[in-house]
């Protein structure tokens, strides 16, 4: 299969190389710049409605040029604020949290870590990328037409975003974009999914067990098989949505609506419906961005705390049980949706049961880190950074998981902090341990590593001073997507916005100090080894970059467990998964 | 680095969980309000109780992190690393015991909270308040004199007419007394059953002193009864993104003696 | 073409644009007066509870703002109706002033503009809070814009004839009223019911009365000039 999957020679033409390429490692490379142009994107958009939030009459200078109805005189209007509000968080969980610690990361090195000279589809994996970036572009066309960008929210709860302009601005031609964006996107991920599973299971190299495949790999494949169900239910939900908007269907419409004095012509519809649809896509969604970002960090922690993880297998069984509960919880968003009360408690229950695997996996992380002599790179800063995020987003749940206290936090900034430090600041952290780790490899030039750990501490200390305050605004009552705090107890909020919107511009700018060390790195950058982080999985057993099949015409043969670290070897105080010597236990 | 770690780590977990124990700046009140409902108190409990059980694994795990760290910092080349006592077995072991544990009296605990205001009923003599969302404001309904609701017509809203809620008054006797305002006005420690529903998309009751939250979702009925103990005056605002005035969706509840509303009530109906 | 032959065209257009410039003096037209009333039982005018917006509350906290469907005065007349030139019309100067429809304490004001067909007019937010204005044509363009405090106003126009009710959704109790005219023969009426029309040449027209709750009405009227013609409308009026 696999010499079948790639009888094509490597490609001469700077297009078939570069553009429509089938060279999963340059379809993964597509796949993580979309994801930095997203993400510098939606960290703009989060600047500028933080801005707003501390100063809500503020005139942003050059704003109306950008949206000359969305923001006259440079203020912004509420409207444009909720649109901004949901092009972030559209653009930041499916085309950054999704695209690269999944797509981007997976692509690049699942099958570099299973010994495949290529993914197993390879001509589909090229359509998944470019279907992605039509899903992108449509949503970015959605900022430009006439009445105005979506702002229905990256949730796009019916009715508001099904029954069309007359709900209001922001519910016209953009809202159906939005719509088929993310219907384009789910065909890109069912493709991208089914070729991960193919890859992993039938394109190892010999002495590949799974047994023996590294974290990555694992949290790739058990999020592939997440995708695969969670995005088949999203695509034909947005499809509905859309039909309910264009051609006059009622899925998620009711009868006897009446928006601005107008009876609405749809009949016996259920806005509950799209909540199920979209949640039953929605929570598994946090795990397709969390579990690769577990997967990384479990991956590289190992290369520099020189040991491997406390039970790996452990680990994996964590990472697929997390997989298999997140099918069982996507009530616990609807608490307060008016479904069926009892449900409530059939829903709480799983999702306190998910935060056993979860705290398993953490005490694992911590438990390995005792006793280790730490090599301290950019790369193992962001992991151990990640852990202590990943343990403040994860702790909040405890609270967010139970009815009785969803229904006073719920729809409150402590849900904010919840989900944007569990999973954006968790996985961004391991997408920069990812970069930092794998940038060699992939340009084949090391980072700057001053630069890099600036930017680690300016973003670790950054992050907190952001969305710690949030948790305590979420206590007091502060409502989520609110344009402004105008409401009598809100008003005295304020302090603590202009706070949080001060740490948030801040640790914004010191992204650029990342982008610059990426963008000099990949030109500048001192010329990287084969395996510069003295690592032992596949993809450090070829050159950096890997050349065109991967391996250079051989085929590599796996003799070890993932990660021998702190073990006589004869490379050094590791043993390389090629490696046919013999391994005493620790 | 490794000591640099360990304390920001730790300055971060005392700074954070400080907030806790201090949380009056002033004017400004980083906490939940006061409890002026009869079940709050229930919700009140169980969110400390998870505030103390998690806080105390929170600090824990974020301390023992930045401690392995520090300690990891400053060991000599050619270290043989050491495994944690008795391996991943400990870890496994205590996070289920602790967790397990934890969530298992969380729920049962939680459930019952929830079960006493969702699973029961109104008792025979709660005031009964038709509560109408719409973009972007709430409007309440009384029955009136006559102690009947009208019914809804959604075909005869004319909020320019201040018929908000669609009512018939030509034809239908039951609406002309009903009374519609746009401050609820409740009477203290009486039980109060709301009838909740939207004229066009979802939007939410909440009200913080009540420890209340409920969609309002067009094309449902939803019940949902309390009883206030405190009299004051607090606000119910959305939290269900309804538009572009969703910011300013809200309205103001009263809660007042039973002598003050007899005497509002009367003056409402007398307005009629 | 050569400069030459370019200089009479410029100094004929240039007389000509200043000629359309100087007013005409209106021609001895004839006049109609008169009041719009009703018969029956008007629905009470029911004073608005703005407690949803403190700031407007407020503002009217001594005399509450009543709803504005129908405003009735003294001797069964009716204020806010619109009365003008539905056929016969014999020459409308097109309207070129910019009018101003201001909110101000969460009220239109005026409750009823009347405007010309490409006639410029400005919203304005007085209020230190947001407004949304919704105007609901069925024939022009909708929009749907809101003005947060401070910004500047708004300038809008529409190019076709129609009645168009206009809301706030922010603050539901608003309501008001854009009329599109393609004549400039109209009047709103006063207070007390009454309204003028001037200026009309002499001939036969057809004048039709607008109100909001009851609709509409036509009269036919022949006026010879300089004639002074008094006409009532009267609608029927029901309870709720």
């Amino acid at each position: 299969m696999s010499e079948a999957a790639h009888q094509h020679g490597e490609p001469t033409g700077f297009i078939r190389k570069y553009i429509f390429s089938v060279d999963h490692k340059v379809i993964g490379l597509q796949y993580i710049g979309l994801g930095i142009v997203a993400v510098v994107i939606g960290m703009i958009l989060s600047w500028l409605m933080r801005l707003h939030l501390g100063w809500s009459t503020l005139a942003i200078p050059g704003l109306e040029k950008l949206s000359p109805t969305g923001a006259p005189a440079n203020v912004m209007t509420p409207e444009y604020y909720l649109s901004l509000m949901t092009m972030h968080g559209t653009l930041m969980v499916f085309f950054v949290l999704t695209n690269v610690p999944f797509a981007g990361f997976g692509n690049y090195f699942l099958p570099i870590q299973v010994g495949a000279p290529d993914m197993a589809f390879p001509r589909m994996n090229m359509m998944s990328f470019w279907v992605t970036f039509t899903a992108f572009l449509v949503l970015i066309a959605a900022f430009f037409v006439p009445g105005g960008p979506p702002l229905s929210g990256w949730t796009a709860y019916a009715p508001l975003s099904a029954v069309g302009e007359s709900s209001g601005p922001g519910e016209g031609l953009g809202q159906t974009l939005w719509g088929l964006s993310i219907a384009i996107f789910c065909v890109a991920q069912l493709l991208g999914a089914l070729n991960f599973i193919a890859t992993t299971l039938d394109l190892r190299t010999k002495g590949m067990s799974l047994a023996r495949m590294p974290f990555s790999t694992w949290a790739w494949f058990i999020t592939s098989v997440i995708g695969l169900l969670a995005f088949a239910v999203l695509l034909p939900a947005c499809i509905l949505l859309v039909l309910d908007r264009v051609a006059g269907t009622s899925f998620f419409v009711p009868g006897g609506l009446v928006i601005n004095d107008r009876m609405q012509p749809h009949t016996g519809g259920s806005p509950l419906l799209w909540q199920h649809l979209f949640w039953f896509f929605g929570h598994p969604e946090v795990y397709i961005a969390i579990l690769p970002a577990i997967g990384i960090v479990s991956h590289i922690l190992p290369a520099f705390l020189r040991k491997p993880l406390l039970g790996p297998r452990v680990l994996i069984g964590c990472l697929a049980a997390i997989g298999f509960l997140s099918y069982m919880v996507w009530g616990h968003h609807m608490f307060v949706s008016g479904m069926n009360p009892f449900s409530a408690i059939l829903f709480s229950v799983p999702t306190l049961v998910i935060t056993i695997p979860a705290t398993i996996a953490t005490l694992l992380w911590i438990g390995s880190v005792y006793g280790a002599r730490i090599r301290f790179s950019c790369a193992s800063l962001f992991c151990l950074g990640f852990i202590s995020v990943f343990i403040s987003g994860g702790i909040s749940g405890f609270f967010l998981a139970q009815p009785s206290i969803d229904t006073y936090l719920h729809a409150t900034y402590f849900v904010v902090a919840h989900f944007h430090f569990v999973m954006g600041v968790a996985a961004i952290f391991a997408m920069f341990a990812g970069i930092y780790f794998w940038l060699p490899k992939m340009v084949g030039r090391m980072m700057n590593e001053t630069l890099g750990k600036i930017h680690f501490w300016l973003t670790f200390v950054g992050v907190y001073c952001i969305f710690m305050p949030m948790h305590y605004l979420g206590l007091a009552g502060n409502v989520r997507r609110y344009a402004a705090f105008t409401d009598d107890f809100l008003a005295p909020l304020v302090p603590v916005h202009q706070f949080i919107t001060i740490a948030a511009l801040i640790t914004g700018a010191a992204q650029f100090i990342f982008l610059y060390n990426l963008v000099w790195s990949r030109f500048r950058g001192p010329k990287a080894t084969e395996n510069p982080w003295q690592a032992t999985s596949l993809e450090w057993s070829t050159t950096s970059p890997p050349p065109f099949d991967n391996f250079g015409g051989r085929q590599l043969v796996v003799h070890q467990e993932p990660y021998l670290y702190g073990v006589e070897g004869s490379a050094g105080d590791y043993v390389m998964q090629t490696s046919p010597e013999t391994v005493e236990a620790h | 680095m490794g000591k640099a770690f360990g304390a920001v780590l730790i300055i971060i977990t005392v700074v954070s969980t400080a907030v806790f124990f201090f949380h009056d700046f002033g004017g400004m009140s980083l906490w939940l309000p006061v409890d002026a409902s009869e079940h709050g108190h229930g919700v009140d409990h169980q969110l400390m109780e998870t505030m103390y059980g998690s806080g105390f694994l929170f600090v824990l795990s974020q301390i023992l992190l930045g401690l392995f760290v520090w300690q990891a910092s400053d060991r000599p080349q050619g270290w043989k690393y050491r495994i944690f006592p008795g391996g991943a077995k400990p870890m496994v072991i205590s996070a289920i015991l602790l967790v397990g544990i934890e969530i298992l009296t969380l729920s049962f605990v939680g459930s019952k909270v929830w079960a006493g205001i969702y699973f029961t009923s109104a008792k025979p003599g709660a005031l009964p308040i038709d509560v109408q969302a719409g973009q972007f404001a709430f409007y309440f309904r009384y029955a009136g004199v006559d102690g009947k609701f009208g019914a809804l017509h959604p075909d005869k809203i004319d909020e320019g007419s201040g018929n908000f809620f669609g009512l018939d008054p030509r034809n239908d006797e039951a609406a002309r007394d009903d009374i519609v305002v746009a401050t609820m006005v409740i009477p203290v420690n009486r039980e109060i059953l709301l009838t909740l529903h939207s004229k066009d998309v979802i939007h939410s009751f909440y009200v913080r002193e009540l420890r209340l939250q409920q969609d309002i979702v067009p094309g449902l009925m939803i019940p949902l009864h309390f009883t206030a103990t405190k009299t004051g005056r607090y606000e119910i605002v959305c939290t269900q993104l309804c538009g572009l005035g969703h910011y300013q969706m809200k309205a103001y509840l009263e809660v007042k003696t039973q002598e003050e509303f007899d005497k509002w009530l009367k003056d409402q109906e007398a307005a009629q | 073409m050569k400069i030459r032959h370019l200089c009479p065209l410029l100094l004929v257009l240039l007389v000509s644009s200043g000629l359309a410039s100087v007013p005409v003096p209106p021609p001895a037209g004839g006049t109609v007066t008169g009041k719009i009333t009703y018969t029956g039982t008007p629905p009470k005018m029911k004073p608005i509870d703005m407690s949803k917006e403190p700031n407007c509350a407020k503002e009217h906290a001594a005399s509450p703002v009543l709803t504005e469907n129908v405003v009735s005065g003294p001797g069964n007349t009716l204020e806010w109706a619109v009365v003008y030139v539905s056929a016969g019309d014999q020459g409308s100067t097109p309207g070129t002033q910019t009018l101003k429809f201001d909110q101000k304490g969460c009220q239109y004001i005026p409750h009823v503009l009347v405007m010309q067909v490409d006639q410029p007019f400005q919203i304005v937010n007085s209020d230190p809070h947001l407004h949304n204005i919704h105007p609901l044509p069925k024939i022009n363009p909708e929009w749907n814009k809101s003005q947060p405090p401070g910004t500047p106003p708004l300038t809008e126009k529409y190019d076709k004839p129609e009645f168009i009710s206009v809301k706030c959704n922010v603050h539901p109790w608003m309501h008001g009223w854009f009329i599109v005219l393609n004549t400039s023969h109209y009047a709103v009426s006063g207070s007390d019911g009454s309204f003028t029309l001037k200026g009309l040449a002499p001939g036969k027209y057809t004048l039709t009365a607008w109100q909001e709750q009851f609709g509409t009405q036509a009269q036919d009227v022949t006026l010879a000039s300089g004639e002074t013609k008094n006409i009532t409308f009267t609608f029927k009026a029901l309870p709720y």
